[in-house]
């Protein structure tokens, strides 16, 4: 894999807080190496991030970068966005962030599709406050706030946003940086609201707790465990069995909502 | 300054017309009783203009998207009512904090709670003072008839965009939806931004020398915005030197800036016995009582109606109490200011809160009352 490229990174700022065998640096470089791909400019590109281990991401980004309250990347990216509808916005969220505090913003996003580009690292568990279980906990994991496991069933995140509006799902894993990053670059090219759902791992915080082993075997069982859906459509159903289907899970056009709403107005964006 | 012809006008519709004239060209709300005439406002008038108008989820979005929108270069607004009011907060700390400039308008109700959506109120002056969480610095302006709300409004948007701060617009319901005649002069309101495209390399957001302008995201200073306690270039620190002078700095801004910011008025007697202060739709009942005591009967009354409530004008108060034997404090709530009176006053005069919490305002009777057991 060809090296990051150094102008998109705060080199000053590294080393990262992140804990040994975290993936948050995987997915972030998937991130860096996506946006170089776009060919977008560097000066039209903002990072937009919630609170959590993941959106500390934005601090390392050499952009426009926001780091904002918990939960509300997504409302702020979207006063953003409406006021500078020519700014690229990708916003880095966690499972918890996005999914528990800032469900309602994400919901609400999804329906307006505004083109925002939400890239919601699932570690599945909330790893900066010391591993609570999250809405992207599966159903019997352990967590400091679930010691016997949780009982509250997961939300499956790309199909809520899909069934709130979203025009673009897409899933990858830290395990597989070359599609994720190719995953973010084609969220990026899509007009309106898309959403990639990056599985991350979190040893310290969830694998311990779960008997899940060190780094290198969650990252393993991951890729084990994935399968793309161009291969999927290939295979004999039976071998879906247990597996998490990666790739674009769907892609709609549909009416992207600065757009219309600078048509609306009769004013030219840019 | 040439004069247009006087317009009837709701309080609410003056901040909303108001903030246009001062140059705000988003806002982003959700409804809330009595103060959503300001976003129908809005919502009307901004398309328009070119600006934009979204009404977003909740009250905690739309503070964030008005922060958005301000990093984005626009100069913005919000509206709301003490529930909502208290769901801002949150956000309302990181424009504090990052010194994001915008205007948050608090039309407030009777609460606690839900209490009484449309009876009037003045219990908020404690919320808009400490709503949010940490020592902040805050600017606070109470308009006390529908001429203020339109300029004081003005004051807000240019003044938060001087200082990069946040600025509170504390109206009541009474002043909110009372209808009076406005003359609204003609010529420019819009005094210029903080932002500055054209600004050093070696660009410092939170410059340590002062206020910096802020650089509008998009334009090639690829500095960080944070709710953390950031150094010069907005980067995250937990270094004890540099967080206590961050915190200084946004403190001593206001400090610095404090005649522009405090802004009061005094009519009466020049050497009152018997003094008012008062804020909001109060003065208008107070400003009764002075007009017969003193302009009718040449009594020694008097009343100081504060426009800004915070940072709280100590001096005016401290001089007031120099010259008054009691100040009265009438206020629609259990007696949120006058503490800070009393803090002020307390050593020269008598402070004597006068309260009225049933959803009604309080009369020009009641202080009337009050005023003659002192003279």
């Amino acid at each position: 894999m060809e090296q990051l490229t150094q102008d998109f990174l705060r080199t000053k700022k590294l080393p990262h807080i992140w804990c040994p065998g975290c993936g948050n640096g995987i997915v972030t470089a998937a991130l860096v190496r996506a946006i170089e791909r776009t060919g977008f400019e560097q000066k039209d590109v903002v990072i937009v991030s919630g609170i959590g281990c993941s959106s500390r991401a934005a601090g390392y980004l050499n952009f426009n970068t926001l780091h904002t309250t918990h939960g509300r990347a997504l409302a702020f990216a979207t006063g953003l966005k409406m006021a500078r509808p020519e700014l690229k916005l990708f916003v880095i969220m966690g499972d918890g962030d996005c999914s528990a505090i800032g469900g309602n913003h994400f919901i609400h996003s999804a329906r307006r599709n505004l083109d925002l580009n939400a890239i919601v690292v699932n570690n599945h568990i909330y790893g900066m406050t010391g591993g609570q279980h999250s809405p992207l906990t599966p159903t019997g994991k352990k967590a400091t706030t679930a010691p016997r496991g949780t009982l509250e069933p997961a939300f499956d995140i790309l199909e809520l946003a899909k069934g709130a509006g979203a025009t673009f799902g897409a899933k990858g894993t830290a395990a597989q940086p070359r599609q994720l990053e190719q995953l973010i670059q084609r969220a990026a090219n899509h007009k309106g609201f898309s959403v990639v759902e990056a599985l991350s791992t979190c040893p310290i915080a969830y694998g311990r707790r779960n008997k899940l082993g060190g780094a290198v075997d969650m990252l393993k069982e991951m890729k084990e465990k994935s399968i793309s859906v161009e291969r999927a459509a290939k295979v004999d159903e039976s071998e879906l069995e247990g597996k998490t289907l990666t790739g674009v899970l769907y892609s709609i056009d549909a009416p992207e909502y600065s757009e219309e709403y600078y048509k609306s107005i009769g004013k030219e964006i840019g | 300054m040439p004069e247009s012809k006087p317009v009837l006008m709701q309080g609410n519709e003056a901040c909303a017309v108001g903030a246009i004239n001062a140059g705000v060209r988003f806002y982003a709300g959700y409804p809330i009783t009595p103060s959503t005439e300001v976003a129908e406002q809005m919502a009307a008038k901004l398309p328009d203009l070119g600006g934009v108008f979204i009404q977003m989820e909740d009250e905690i979005a739309s503070m964030a998207a008005v922060i958005g929108a301000s990093i984005g270069g626009m100069r913005t607004l919000t509206a709301t009512s003490g529930p909502g009011f208290s769901l801002k907060q949150e956000n309302l700390g990181f424009a504090i904090m990052a010194e994001i400039p915008c205007v948050i308008v608090n039309v407030q109700r009777m609460g606690p709670s839900t209490g009484v959506p449309t009876a009037p109120a003045q219990g908020d002056v404690m919320q808009a003072r400490w709503g949010t969480h940490g020592d902040h610095p805050i600017i606070v302006f109470a308009p006390s008839s529908v001429y203020e709300s339109y300029y004081l409004t003005i004051a807000a948007v240019n003044l938060s965009q001087k200082l990069r701060q946040p600025i509170i617009v504390l109206l009541d319901e009474v002043i909110g939806h009372m209808r009076e005649k406005v003359t609204i002069p003609e010529g420019k309101l819009m005094v210029e931004r903080s932002s500055d495209k054209t600004v050093p390399a070696d660009y410092k957001p939170y410059d340590e020398k002062g206020i910096t302008p802020l650089v509008p995201f998009g334009f090639g200073h690829y500095y960080h915005v944070t709710g953390l306690f950031h150094d010069q270039y907005g980067f995250p620190t937990g270094d004890p030197p540099q967080v206590e002078r961050a915190l200084d700095r946004i403190h001593e801004k206001l400090e610095k800036y404090r005649d522009e910011i405090v802004l009061t008025n005094y009519i009466g007697h020049k050497e009152p016995r018997v003094a008012i202060v008062t804020y909001g739709c109060t003065v208008r009942s107070a400003r009764a009582v002075v007009k017969k005591a003193y302009w009718q009967n040449r009594m020694p009354v008097g009343l100081l109606s504060l426009q800004t409530v915070w940072p709280f004008p100590a001096k005016e108060v401290e001089e007031l109490a120099k010259q008054a034997d009691v100040i009265i404090v009438p206020e629609m709530n259990m007696g949120q200011l006058v503490g800070e009176v009393e803090r002020y006053a307390g050593s020269e005069a008598k402070v004597i809160p006068l309260n009225r919490y049933d959803g009604e305002m309080i009369s020009p009777d009641q202080i009337s009352e009050e005023v003659g057991r002192w003279l």
